[in-house]
């Protein structure tokens, strides 16, 4: 593997991200798979490098996953788009950004389709003012959550308590990272390195101290695909998918995955409990399973936030065998207790993957 | 009377066309931008469909003029300005002279290889080019000190950068598909237990002896030809190339490791004579390369009196059809300077 190569591909494919005063729109979806990830971004963005970000109640769901199973049709989705973005003019922000992979992609590909259909445009405004009154204008600058923690990668790096590093032997982590695949495939100039190489999980890794991993089927798919998954029939697909990586990552022996989109890092990890529970088989040592993170979350442990206050209780893949690995300290007993201390009650444990801490 | 020529470039195309002009009593300036002759044919082992080396042709053609007209080396050509019904041509390095008619011989450059970033050419350590191959080939010590040990696996593909509408070409390059038979035949004759994969979307065996060279290919060194475009290859830990390839005339997706990937870069306009051509204002065609003025009664003429055009510059062709055109289109400049 030649590094030089991928930085030439890399130069060809970086990206306008704003410097401040962001509109955030969350995910329909990540607060219940990854609850303390979007609560970690607007902390870090906020308390840590001190910007601006709306979070506004008001919006919806993009309409994404809807979409793509073609329930929902293209029209009506432009329309709860543009929705989205009146939003954002009346709230007197021009920065748009999704944290979900799939908006992020169907935002682009709503911007693309109206620079390229003018006609298209002028449609979805008349629908948006016949259904609601407003008005919209299209945002100045759409990116990724993940891009505005990629642009700052070094300024949390300069803050951060943590290094992906193993505390004993002192040398980096083995990190997979894994893009949402509508984060780039489908307009590769619209994402940090593209869409073969992309660069924006690989850059936070880098400058956190981890080395990353470059696994033959590091381009396959999750198996969170929604055809896969939201049609029962297909979900020996989705996890067939899944499967794929975990054999092809375990040799290289990977500390932990990180990942940029909702989808993934849920499927990333209850598939290592269900092929564990199908298979017998688990990956990683000594049957924990290899630990998968969302990129706020990694974010949030290097600047020594909580384990618990960042949700990572409700991974099935503990987390706890990495945090003693990089030393980041942590209250066992207070896994499964509410933020005022009440017991929540503990989850039945898998039979061959590990989940509490032994 | 003596008329003086400049032919850009000292490919076969210009040596060719030179070549012809001064057996017609005309003074010929070549200049090259390279320090030597040669351009593409030089790096080339052997040719298709015989194996004759490709230098055995260069120097059949730098002979016959090697005394006899001035080379200019090193010399990019920056500008060329029609003046007086004669031409005012400079070189980057500040060298001019004037011409009478002047020749694009300018040849092609090879497809980047790197823009089929799923391809990973220029990241794999294993992913080299069909110029690469030619390079191991000349140099005649096997894959063997590439790879480490003898190959087991290879695979070649076919269409890198042409008739591929993402790459931006949609043009067929000619000559690859006879290519990738010929080094395909060379890697068994190397390494008779080695498995050669070819990947192809059409196989265009146009030319005398090209499908016996394919049937060949078959029979003889069992060369496995199979119908489907690669979507990506990565690299595993032992430096081998998983490749994932659909079977399009089985329907089944395949996933194969190669110890070598070989990319049959196309071929493509250079960048620097798209620039020329459209400052000259000649016809522009999406594919870059040089349009002639009628490509059956004039196949040589651009819209500029005087300015001529050889070989691969107004596209892709092989080396007998670049010669041939070279001798047509010295004919059709010796007829303009008689006029």
């Amino acid at each position: 593997m030649k590094a030089d190569g991928k930085k030439l591909v890399w130069k060809d494919y970086q990206k306008d991200i704003a410097e401040d005063h962001y509109f955030y729109a969350r995910s329909c979806i990540r607060q219940n798979f990854f609850p303390g990830s979007e609560k970690a971004f607007t902390r870090i963005l906020r308390d840590e490098l001190g910007k601006d970000l709306c979070d506004n109640q008001h919006h919806t769901s993009c309409t994404g996953i809807g979409y793509h199973t073609d329930v929902v049709p293209f029209e009506t989705t432009m329309t709860v788009v543009a929705r989205q973005f009146a939003l954002m003019n009346e709230a007197g922000y021009e920065n748009y950004i999704a944290s979900c992979i799939t908006s992020f992609g169907l935002y682009t590909e709503i911007i693309e389709t109206w620079k390229h259909f003018p006609e298209t445009l002028e449609k979805t405004r008349e629908f948006l003012f016949r259904a609601t009154g407003r008005e919209f204008t299209i945002p100045k600058n759409l990116a990724h959550a993940s891009d505005v923690i990629y642009k700052f990668r070094n300024e949390i790096a300069a803050k951060a308590r943590y290094r992906l590093v193993d505390k004993n032997t002192g040398l980096p982590l083995k990190v997979v990272e894994h893009i949402g695949c509508h984060y780039s495939k489908m307009f590769p100039h619209k994402g940090v390195g593209g869409a073969e190489y992309p660069y924006v999980l690989v850059g936070m890794i880098e400058a956190w101290g981890g080395e990353v991993i470059d696994y033959p089927e590091r381009r396959h798919c999750c198996g969170f695909g929604f055809r896969q998954y939201a049609v029962q029939a297909n979900r020996g697909f989705s996890i067939a998918c899944s499967k794929k990586k975990f054999d092809s990552m375990e040799a290289y022996e990977p500390d932990l995955i990180i990942t940029n989109c909702p989808g993934c890092p849920m499927f990333l990890d209850r598939w290592q409990y269900a092929l564990s529970e199908m298979e017998g088989k688990t990956y990683g040592k000594n049957n924990r399973g290899i630990p998968v993170f969302t990129y706020e979350e990694v974010a949030g442990l290097v600047l020594g936030y909580d384990p618990w206050k960042l949700g990572l209780q409700v991974h099935q893949v503990p987390a706890e065998p990495l945090l003693d690995k990089i030393g980041i300290p942590y209250d066992p007993e207070a896994k499964f207790k509410g933020p005022n201390g009440e017991e929540l009650g503990r989850p039945e444990a898998p039979s061959i993957l590990k989940f509490y801490q032994e | 009377m003596s008329k003086h020529v400049v032919v850009i470039g000292a490919g076969i195309a210009g040596l060719e066309a030179a070549s012809v002009l001064d057996s017609m009593g005309h003074s010929i300036t070549l200049i090259e931008k390279e320090d030597t002759p040669g351009g593409h044919v030089d790096r080339w082992h052997e040719l298709f469909p015989n194996r004759r080396p490709g230098r055995e042709v260069l120097e059949m053609l730098y002979e016959k003029l090697r005394d006899s007209i001035q080379f200019q080396y090193g010399k990019e050509i920056t500008s060329i300005k029609p003046f007086s019904g004669k031409f005012i041509v400079t070189a980057s390095d500040g060298w001019v002279t004037n011409a009478d008619a002047v020749l694009m011989a300018t040849g092609f450059d090879l497809f980047d290889a790197r823009k089929k970033e799923e391809y990973g050419y220029g990241i794999y350590d294993h992913v080299i080019t069909s110029a690469d191959l030619e390079d191991i080939f000349r140099q005649g010590e096997g894959l063997n000190p590439r790879l480490g040990k003898a190959p087991q696996r290879i695979g070649f593909v076919h269409c890198v950068g042409s008739r591929d509408e993402k790459a931006g070409n949609i043009y067929c390059s000619k000559v690859c598909c006879v290519t990738a038979v010929k080094q395909a035949i060379e890697i068994k004759e190397l390494y008779s237990a080695v498995e050669v994969y070819c990947f192809y979307m059409d196989l265009r065996m146009f030319g005398r002896h090209y499908e016996e060279l394919y049937k060949e290919a078959q029979e003889k060194y069992n060369i496995q030809f199979i119908r489907g475009r690669l979507s990506e290859a990565s690299e595993n830990r032992q430096g081998g190339v998983v490749v994932k390839v659909e079977d399009t005339l089985l329907g089944k997706p395949l996933k194969i490791t190669m110890d070598l990937l070989v990319l049959m870069s196309g071929m493509v306009a250079p960048p620097g004579i798209v620039k020329m051509r459209n400052k000259l204002g000649l016809t522009k065609e999406e594919d870059g390369f040089l349009s002639p003025l009628d490509a059956h009664a004039r196949p040589n003429e651009s819209e500029v009196p005087g300015l001529f055009m050889a070989g691969t510059s107004s596209g892709p062709k092989t080396i007998t059809d670049t010669l041939n055109d070279a001798r047509s289109a010295a004919l059709a400049i010796d007829k303009y300077l008689e006029e």
